[in-house]
């Protein structure tokens, strides 16, 4: 189980991208991280497994501190933790076969790596695993060659082949058509019934949130506003996430809810988002 | 009086603008033609003298075709030779000349360095270096065509690795793997195609230099060349020119084939 | 690993070669290649050695470099100017040239036969290197100027009408057949038709070769076709070494310069 508890992040700069967030993800539950964007919802999943450094806070998997994590001990607790990207992020000019192998490479020795030589094992479950994403067949392929939604799946086989305790989706639908969208969500909520693993995603299109999520969290300026099942999340709940507004008094029911954001403050913000 | 409406390409200061830049042009090309001081009548002659050096020159010497064998072997044993020996020592230069993965500004200053004052001195001066310390033979002149072809092949791949997705990279680190992993998967692919690409670019660039740089005693067939030259053997050096004819279209076609084949 | 369960699959990374045999097979074959070519090269640790002490002979020649005698200097500045005017009228000279020949190596515009010519031109004028034509120019035209500018001329046909041709490849057509579709003439339909579009390169590519003809005049002059290269030979071959450092640095000086103006001219035409 994964356990995040008061991150923050701040920039260089001095943008605060995360006010202390706190989370729990367990069992094989599907988490949907909603909000706007330049809430924080990217930078809370990267931090979760420190592609960003998170400024404070702490997460923990299974009991493992991550955030002091450095070197040898860091690769280890990130091959517990695949994560899948916005824009796939695959070696575009690798086959498909040496994408998925590549989710092994924190079990490989570097001379293997280099000599893309992996266990018989591993290269079986890169059938099994590209025949259950359907690509069967497409090994050959060079990651270049494939649709959107077929590179997409090529990123969650990666990211099965870790065999890891939870998946980190960082919007995986945003570059798709609704349909592949559809297509990705069904396999990614069916991975974690199967493989019986939690996957926390960021997600913009609420609907799919709603659709596939056991939970909904929702960000704002760094800071989560909402919590709770897909059916908490009502307009109210949506005014506090999408335009900062402040709850009114003894409206229907709301999630669980920290303080938002004074609206003062957000409604410039609110201007750009409505645009967008 | 019909008033004729009149239309202008430019506007007066446009015009006046390119009026200077043709003047400058003009007084330029003037000036310089002043200072050559060319004898026009040797211009005169060029063309009786050339029709003659034409009429010396046929037929080749096809009986000198064996003697030349060996020194165009060596002449592309130079430029292959300094072609690999640079590309293998620019990919450090370009690494550290590289803004994405140049480790400090004291390196990437280097790396700059490098890059620019190999590029700035012409192969044949380097092969003048060189001969004066390795002595003549074909050890300077790849030595050479290695040591100025560096800045080129680094700031082209340098280039290359600046325009890498990182997103790539970072997929690779976020399954766990070290940093050397890393850069084989997330990187070496990426840069693959410029890496042939630049080498068998200045693969080319460097036979044509590899002909020439035995004038100056560095090796290859430019000794022959000026030894048949110098002893106005011009059906000898006819000879040469179409070796060297032929193995500048075959290079050519090599490299074309090799960069079409990675992409 | 994989032996003990039969039934397990194995995968081979597809080669760009036909297969894994020929793969290696072409590794050895260059493998082998560049070990007959260093072989051939005779490096020796006695030679090595012996390089090393020349070197440190040479940098103690060289430094600090010479530029002190007023005939020196006249000597240097002369040959400078001189390479400089070489470069400026062959890049002249070989615009001109260069342009009809750029046309009639346009596949969309030339006739067959025209193209072939035109692009025979081209490799001719590139297979050889700007010294060997030097040294024939030499020949036929005597020492001096006039031949480093014939061979700078014939080397920037080559550079400059394949470059041309391949952006008037480029032109949009459609610009040309309305030109056409007017009732112009086919000389009136490149100069309204294809002039236009492909002008800015034109001036672009000629600033260009001109940063590149500085370069090769001032190298020329070691097969005695003028400027600031025979000097560069002279001062070598008396073994004048910090004199030669002076060259040197003066040629690079003279080079960063024309780079620098042909960067900022094409910087602000684009």
């Amino acid at each position: 189980m994964l356990s995040v508890t008061d991150l923050q992040k701040t920039y260089p700069s001095g943008d605060e991208a995360l006010k202390g967030v706190s989370l729990d993800v367990t069992g094989s539950e599907t988490v949907a991280m909603i909000g706007p964007s330049g809430a924080g919802k990217s930078t809370f999943i990267r931090c979760v497994n420190r592609l960003t450094e998170p400024t404070g806070g702490s997460v923990e998997l299974d009991g493992l501190e991550i955030t002091g994590l450095s070197g040898k001990e860091l690769r280890n607790a990130r091959r517990d933790m695949g994560m899948i990207f916005q824009e796939y992020n695959l070696i575009e000019r690798l086959t498909v076969m040496e994408n998925v192998l590549s989710g092994r490479l924190g079990y490989v020795s570097t001379w293997d790596a280099f000599r893309r030589k992996f266990a018989g094992d591993d290269i079986e479950r890169a059938y099994e695993v590209l025949d259950r994403v359907g690509l069967g067949g497409h090994e050959n392929n060079r990651a270049d060659e494939l649709s959107g939604g077929q590179r997409q799946r090529v990123g969650i086989a990666r990211a099965i082949l870790q065999r890891p305790k939870i998946l980190l989706v960082d919007e995986p639908t945003s570059s798709l058509d609704p349909e592949s969208s559809r297509a990705v969500m069904d396999l990614l909520t069916e991975i974690a019934a199967e493989d019986d693993i939690p996957v926390l995603i960021n997600i913009h299109e609420v609907d799919l949130a709603e659709e596939y999520a056991g939970r909904i969290v929702g960000l704002r300026d760094g800071q989560k506003v909402f919590e709770g099942g897909p059916d908490d999340l009502d307009e109210t709940a949506r005014g506090q996430i999408y335009r900062g507004e402040e709850i009114p008094e003894g409206a229907g029911p709301t999630g669980k809810v920290a303080e938002a954001g004074t609206p003062g403050e957000s409604s410039q913000e609110e201007g750009q988002i409505r645009r967008g | 009086m019909t008033d004729y409406q009149t239309w202008e390409r430019r506007t007066p200061r446009q015009r006046i603008g390119r009026y200077i830049l043709m003047l400058i042009v003009l007084v330029a090309a003037a000036v310089s033609w002043q200072l050559l001081q060319i004898n026009y009548s040797y211009l005169g002659t060029a063309p009786t003298e050339f029709m003659d050096l034409i009429n010396r020159m046929y037929p080749p010497n096809v009986g000198y075709t064996g003697e030349i064998i060996s020194p165009m072997i060596e002449t592309i044993h130079i430029a292959i030779l300094g072609t690999a020996l640079a590309v293998l020592m620019s990919i450090p230069v370009a690494l550290i000349g590289a803004e994405n993965t140049t480790p400090n500004r004291f390196t990437f200053v280097l790396g700059k360095f490098i890059i620019s004052a190999s590029r700035s001195v012409n192969v044949i001066i380097w092969a003048l270096v060189f001969v004066i310390i390795f002595g003549s033979g074909a050890l300077a002149g790849t030595l050479a065509i290695a040591v100025r072809s560096i800045g080129f092949c680094s700031k082209l791949i340098a280039e290359a690795i600046e325009e890498i997705d990182p997103g790539q990279v970072e997929a690779i680190q976020a399954t766990g793997a070290n940093s050397i992993e890393a850069a084989i998967y997330g990187i070496v692919p990426q840069v693959k195609p410029a890496l042939i690409g630049v080498s068998t670019y200045r693969w080319d660039i460097n036979v044509r230099a590899s002909t020439i740089i035995g004038f100056v005693g560095a090796g290859g067939i430019g000794v022959e060349l000026n030894t048949s030259i110098n002893f106005f053997a011009w059906q000898q050096v006819l000879t040469i020119l179409l070796a060297i004819l032929i193995i500048v279209v075959f290079s050519e076609v090599v490299s074309a084939y090799l960069r079409r084949k990675v992409r | 690993m994989a032996t003990e369960q039969p039934e397990q699959r194995t995968w081979r990374r597809p080669t760009a070669f036909y297969n894994h045999y020929v793969k290696w097979a072409v590794y050895v074959v260059i493998t082998v290649f560049l070990l007959w070519s260093a072989w051939n090269m005779r490096i020796s640790p006695a030679r090595i050695m012996d390089g090393w002490n020349a070197a440190v002979g040479l940098v103690e020649g060289m430094v600090p470099p010479e530029y002190t005698t007023q005939f020196k200097n006249e000597l240097l500045i002369e040959g400078l100017v001189e390479s400089l005017a070489m470069s400026v009228i062959a890049t002249i000279v070989g615009v001109i040239i260069s342009i009809p020949v750029a046309f009639m190596a346009a596949e969309n515009i030339a006739p067959k036969p025209v193209y072939w010519t035109g692009r025979g031109i081209i490799t001719v004028s590139r297979s050889f290197h700007e010294l060997i034509i030097a040294i024939i120019a030499v020949k036929a035209v005597g020492i001096g100027a006039l031949a480093g500018v014939i061979a700078l001329s014939y080397k920037t046909v080559g550079f400059f009408a394949k470059l041309l041709a391949e952006e008037i490849e480029d032109i949009d057509s459609g610009q040309m057949e309305a030109t056409e579709a007017t009732g112009a003439n086919r000389v009136q339909t490149m100069l309204f038709g294809v002039i236009p579009q492909v002008m800015p390169r034109i001036i672009g590519l000629t600033i260009y070769r001109w940063d590149i003809n500085i370069r090769h005049s001032t190298i020329v002059g070691i097969v005695g076709a003028g400027g600031i290269g025979a000097t560069l030979l002279n001062s070598f071959d008396q073994y004048d070494y910090d004199f030669f450092l002076t060259i040197i640095i003066a040629i690079i000086a003279i080079v960063m310069v024309g780079e620098l103006i042909s960067t900022y001219i094409r910087g602000r035409i684009q």
